[in-house]
């Protein structure tokens, strides 16, 4: 799959023609609170099967609120979300998310929150979906030791975990690796990738790190403030693993702080790209 | 060693001043008619202790600070619940508790004696009452708390109302309820002693007054002594009993 096919959300008919069709469709999506302020206008996005998309913009552009509007967690004023043509009103069960805080159960030990959303599974199938899990981020030592007692990497791996283990097919990342520093963020971007390798969940990641979004995604998407829409898209590709030292790397690092920069100057001012950064949505 | 060291400190002070005061009376320095001495206490004590009297006393004593505790806590936990799930009952019934809570418990032994005359009824309703309270407050706080983010990660996982409460609400109140429960427990005790004052024809309460009447120092510092084991005592067992419950709480606390 490459980054071209990433337009308007196909109508069904268009789907049924496309081998691949997108497993995240967020339709003409707003958002306005009930003090009149809108957080969202006009959001138009699909995602397909296993890409990796990262959402860059500044404080307050409505990141978070559209993770979670796409997590069921808060409901939308207008438009929709669709996961796998469901529309989501509520938490679905295809569609993981970490949070920026691990918000992991302080009651239960390590093995027990990664497998806290695992439902419907016998004894055996279940240990072994926990024990895996634990192996790959590499705190099986630590499956019986307390929240409170890992650091917070340790704390972020877990929650990672958590959400990897259901085996969603949407997984949405708010900020998650924001509060550590940058050694076990490095760190955690290989995990992460590593996780993802297995079951190559979609990937929906709200970042303010511009290298984390190009060292991860497929394409990073920017949006701008007052209200929140999407604006420029960059497409980075999908070859991994990624090397941050070169020129492709910080090429494409360059293209989304243009990009950003441009997102937050008024809308009369701001002058596409060339047409392959240029955004097909606003 | 360390801890046994702690205990053995803790027991200096108590042990030196009963050794003093022993001394101070055998050569007749003191007359010890109003406070006798721990060999006197004593002996007090084992005869209690060899008639059945005191093993029928703090049992008396226990059963009522056991049926208020059951009954305080019961209501205090159902209430706190209830009034901070639903908002409603929460504006409703809220401002008249914290308002009776306000009133001194004691304040109700002539109303309660009035209603409910002078048998079990009223003193084990008195000890409800104090234990009521904490825990109200203990556990309607706690679930007030609860953080809105661990909440939503049991949202994101679709549990169901009962899961949600079962699998977060409870385990999250959990620590905060046990204080309260203690809180409560602590002042059973302290009213159960209100509660035998206003007539009764056992109990260490009764003790008291028997003591007090007769001239039997001995007896009151015995019934007092037996407060204190019987108090300790019930609050370990709470203790020892609830532990499991909050361990995960407890490692910091254990490893120093």
């Amino acid at each position: 799959m490459t980054g071209e096919t990433l337009h308007h959300a196909p109508g069904p008919s268009l789907q049924l023609l496309t081998q691949e069709i997108p497993v995240l469709i967020v339709d003409d999506l707003s958002k306005t609170y009930a003090d009149g302020t809108q957080a969202l206008a006009g959001i138009n996005l699909s995602v397909h099967p296993g890409e990796i998309v990262a959402l860059v913009g500044g404080s307050g552009c409505g990141k978070t609120t559209l993770l979670r509007l796409i997590a069921g967690l808060d409901q939308a004023s207008g438009g929709c979300v669709q996961v796998d043509g469901e529309t989501i009103r509520e938490p679905h069960p295809d569609v993981g998310v970490v949070f920026q805080e691990a918000r992991l159960l302080p009651w239960l030990d390590v093995a027990d929150n990664v497998g806290f959303g695992l439902a419907g599974l016998t004894g055996s199938e279940h240990r072994g979906r926990v024990v895996g899990a634990l192996e790959r981020i590499g705190l099986a030592e630590h499956a019986d030791r307390w929240p409170r007692e890992l650091s917070g990497g340790q704390q972020q791996r877990v929650a990672i975990a958590r959400a990897f283990v259901t085996i969603p097919r949407v997984l949405l990342l708010d900020e998650p690796f924001s509060a550590l520093d940058a050694f076990t963020r490095r760190d955690l971007h290989d995990q992460l990738l590593n996780l993802w390798g297995e079951a190559k969940p979609t990937i929906l990641l709200v970042t303010h790190d511009v290298g984390e979004a190009v060292t991860l995604a497929d394409r990073v998407v920017v949006m701008r403030p007052r209200p929140g829409r999407l604006d420029e898209t960059i497409v980075i590709g999908p070859a991994r693993p990624r090397d941050p030292v070169a020129a492709h790397h910080e090429n494409a690092v360059r293209r989304v702080m243009a990009a950003l920069d441009r997102s937050l100057r008024p809308a009369a001012a701001h002058q596409p790209l060339a047409p392959e950064d240029r955004a097909t949505w606003w | 060693m360390r801890q046994g060291g702690r205990v053995g400190l803790g027991l200096v002070l108590p042990l030196a001043l009963a050794i003093g005061w022993e001394i101070a009376i055998d050569p007749g320095l003191v007359s010890g008619r109003l406070l006798p001495p721990p060999s006197r206490i004593g002996a007090t004590l084992l005869d209690l202790a060899a008639s059945g009297d005191l093993l029928m006393h703090v049992q008396a004593t226990l059963i009522r600070v056991g049926l208020g505790f059951l009954w305080g806590a019961a209501v205090g936990i159902l209430a706190g619940g209830l009034v901070a799930t639903l908002p409603t009952l929460r504006w409703l019934l809220d401002p008249s508790l914290q308002a009776l809570r306000a009133v001194p418990s004691l304040a109700w032994v002539p109303l309660f004696i009035l209603w409910f005359g002078i048998l079990e009824t009223p003193k084990v309703l008195l000890i409800a009452v104090g234990v009521f309270f904490p825990v109200y407050v203990g556990v309607s706080g706690a679930i007030a708390s609860v953080d809105r983010k661990l909440i939503e990660v049991g949202r994101i996982f679709r549990l169901s109302r009962f899961g949600l409460a079962r699998r977060i609400l409870l385990p999250a109140v959990l620590p905060a309820t046990l204080v309260g429960l203690r809180t409560g427990l602590g002042l059973g005790f302290l009213f159960v002693v209100a509660a035998e004052l206003m007539g009764a024809s056992e109990g260490l309460g009764y003790l008291l007054v028997d003591g007090q009447q007769f001239g039997k120092p001995d007896q009151i510092v015995a019934a007092i002594f037996d407060f204190a084991a019987a108090g300790k005592l019930a609050d370990l067992v709470l203790m020892t009993l609830t532990r499991p419950l909050t361990r995960w709480q407890d490692t910091e606390r254990e490893s120093l």
